[in-house]
């Protein structure tokens, strides 16, 4: 695997480890970008309002037990190859976590922040963008980042359908017998999957109130 | 001023939890809405707010009635206190408590000032504005609570038990801070709370209520005490309502000196001493030590209640409860003036009954 991952010519050229890398973060940023803006208003909604519930929890199983890989096969079959139906395969994949937290995270938050938003005069739209949602955040990314994870492991098959991405490797080294190449392959995703996690973390850490963080380790003292 | 004309409320499930009340809250003054669980007094608070909305009947704040505002405006100038404060985890002390003037439309700046305002008038250090609520105290919290209620100075404020999830120490604090509060600022208080000292305690007026939402009685604190209008408030009030009684009486009870020692001295215990430190507080009493001996801090018995010339309720209970059986007195600084005996305070009770200052 060594030989073939370090190997120079391996690293250039438009079927080279970048252009792969970039072509599976890519698939993956463009997925979580739709996934959320699909799951995140779902999940807020009905965690807002209480109504529903049953039915995101269903639907969220319901798509989890999905197989992503038939699911591809038959948008293939119905709207031909390309990146198309790689992307449904893999929004659907992305969507139940990230609804499932969202809407974990607003139920979660504390009924009496809720009810004094709603006392001291917000709106109901105030009461979710201005307290529920930013109490939910830590949930919200924990179904995210999950989400993330899947969806750069399983973005691999997209070379299945003949699109780019690192699943190339895996697959030609499949077709080839070249086992160095696919272990290269599946190396990479996980690398590439722990760099996105990272990279998340780092959002989160930004973007999430100090005030929220376990206790002791939260703001200025 | 609050009025409830003829207010029903009827939850869809059929339970009636507020049944025909009517009932006026004064201008200015601390009314305490007090009953068992079940009984309708957080209902009737929240239905001053519109966060819950009555099945019939009118509510009237100020003249105006409350179902023809839209209830978001309607809050923003009405002050909302709830139990364990609800503050909001993710925003720092300061932000919390310039909440209702931002939503209001003050800029960031004047708000800010104004809530930094705030923290001072509720007794809380301005650096706490930097913190977020998960690093304050029960009792801080809620103080930010009541300083986010207050931001906006609205004339009326609504206190849903703010201070039962604190402990007891902390909550007598409170207590008396919103005591002093209210005799700066003046305000139309209701508060809720299903603790009948609490309520004789901070309430200019009560309003007992019972089951099914009915209510029981309303009247003056001293009033329930002494003429509770029914079986049910007089239960309610409590056993030892005589005893609470004097918590309402002021009269001289008469204070005889004290045998005292400080901590170290050389001393020949004759009978009960009272032991001091050097601003003449008391820390404790010394008995049943033959002989002379050194006054150390292992042999002390810790006392009772201190009577600092409130009421005859304190004369009395510092009495009681002191191991001597005397009472032992204090100034404002706290340093000992004497002691009282519960004899003393009987008979001064007699002296206000026949004077005709015991209401009947």
């Amino acid at each position: 695997m060594g030989a073939w991952l370090f190997d120079p010519a391996h690293w250039s050229g438009p079927t080279g480890i970048p252009v792969r890398l970039l072509e599976h973060l890519g698939y993956t940023l463009l997925t979580l970008l739709i996934a959320a803006v699909i799951a995140i208003p779902l999940g807020a909604f009905v965690g807002h309002t209480g109504r529903g519930g049953f039915a995101i929890v269903g639907l969220s199983n319901a798509l989890r037990a999905l197989p992503t890989t038939a699911v591809l096969i038959l948008v293939v079959l119905w709207a031909g190859l390309g990146d198309f139906p790689v992307y449904v395969a893999l929004v659907l994949l992305a969507v139940p976590p990230i609804m499932a937290g969202t809407y974990a995270g607003v139920r979660a938050v504390d009924p009496m922040a809720v009810d004094a938003a709603r006392g001291v005069g917000m709106r109901e739209s105030g009461v979710l963008l201005n307290v529920e949602i930013p109490n939910a955040l830590p949930l919200i990314y924990g179904g995210f980042r999950g989400a993330a994870l899947q969806v750069v492991a399983t973005a691999t098959i997209a070379a299945y359908t003949g699109a780019g991405g690192l699943g190339r490797f895996v697959f030609d080294g499949l077709a080839l017998q070249e086992f160095g190449q696919m272990l290269a392959g599946a190396v990479l995703v996980a690398l590439l999957a722990v760099l996105v996690d990272l990279g998340f973390a780092g959002l989160q850490r930004l973007t999430v109130s100090p005030g929220l963080r376990p206790a002791g380790t939260g703001g200025k003292r | 001023m609050i009025e409830f004309r003829a207010v029903t409320k009827r939850f869809e499930d059929g339970t009636i939890a507020v049944d025909e009340l009517d009932l006026t809250v004064e201008a200015g003054t601390i009314t305490v809405f007090v009953g068992p669980s079940g009984c309708g007094k957080t209902t009737s608070l929240r239905m001053v707010n519109r966060m819950i909305d009555p099945t019939s009947g009118t509510i009237l704040v100020d003249g105006r009635d409350v179902l023809t505002v839209d209830p978001p405006t309607l809050r923003r100038g009405i002050g909302y206190v709830i139990q364990q404060a609800g503050l909001f985890p993710h925003r720092t002390v300061l932000d919390n408590v310039a909440t209702v003037p931002l939503l209001s439309g003050w800029d960031k700046r004047r708000a800010r000032t104004r809530a930094a305002e705030l923290l001072e008038i509720v007794g809380l250090d301005p650096a706490f504005g930097k913190r977020y609520p998960a690093q304050l105290s029960g009792g801080q919290q809620q103080r930010v609570g009541v300083a986010r209620a207050l931001a906006a100075d609205p004339p009326v404020l609504l206190m849903d038990e703010p201070f039962s999830a604190v402990d007891p120490v902390v909550r007598e604090d409170l207590q008396n801070e919103l005591l002093r509060l209210q005799a700066e600022l003046d305000k139309t208080i209701v508060f809720v709370t299903h603790d009948i000292d609490e309520a004789l305690k901070l309430g200019e007026r009560v309003a007992v209520f019972r089951k099914g939402g009915h209510l029981a009685q309303y009247a003056k604190p001293q009033e329930l005490l002494s003429a509770p209008a029914n079986d049910f408030v007089a239960s309610f009030v409590g056993r030892d309502r005589g005893y609470r009684t004097l918590t309402f009486l002021h009269a001289d009870v008469p204070v005889h000196p004290v045998a005292t020692a400080k901590l170290g001295e050389r001393i020949t215990v004759a009978d009960w001493t009272l032991v001091v430190d050097e601003q003449n507080r008391p820390k404790g009493w010394l008995s049943g030590v033959d002989g002379e001996v050194e006054v150390g801090e292992d042999d002390l018995v810790s006392g009772g209640s201190l009577y600092d010339g409130s009421s005859l309720r304190g004369a009395l209970d510092a009495a009681l409860s002191s191991p001597s059986a005397l009472g032992v007195v204090v100034d404002d600084a706290g340093a000992v003036t004497g002691v009282v005996k519960a004899d003393d305070v009987i008979q001064a009770l007699a002296k206000a009954r026949a004077a005709g200052e015991v209401p009947k």
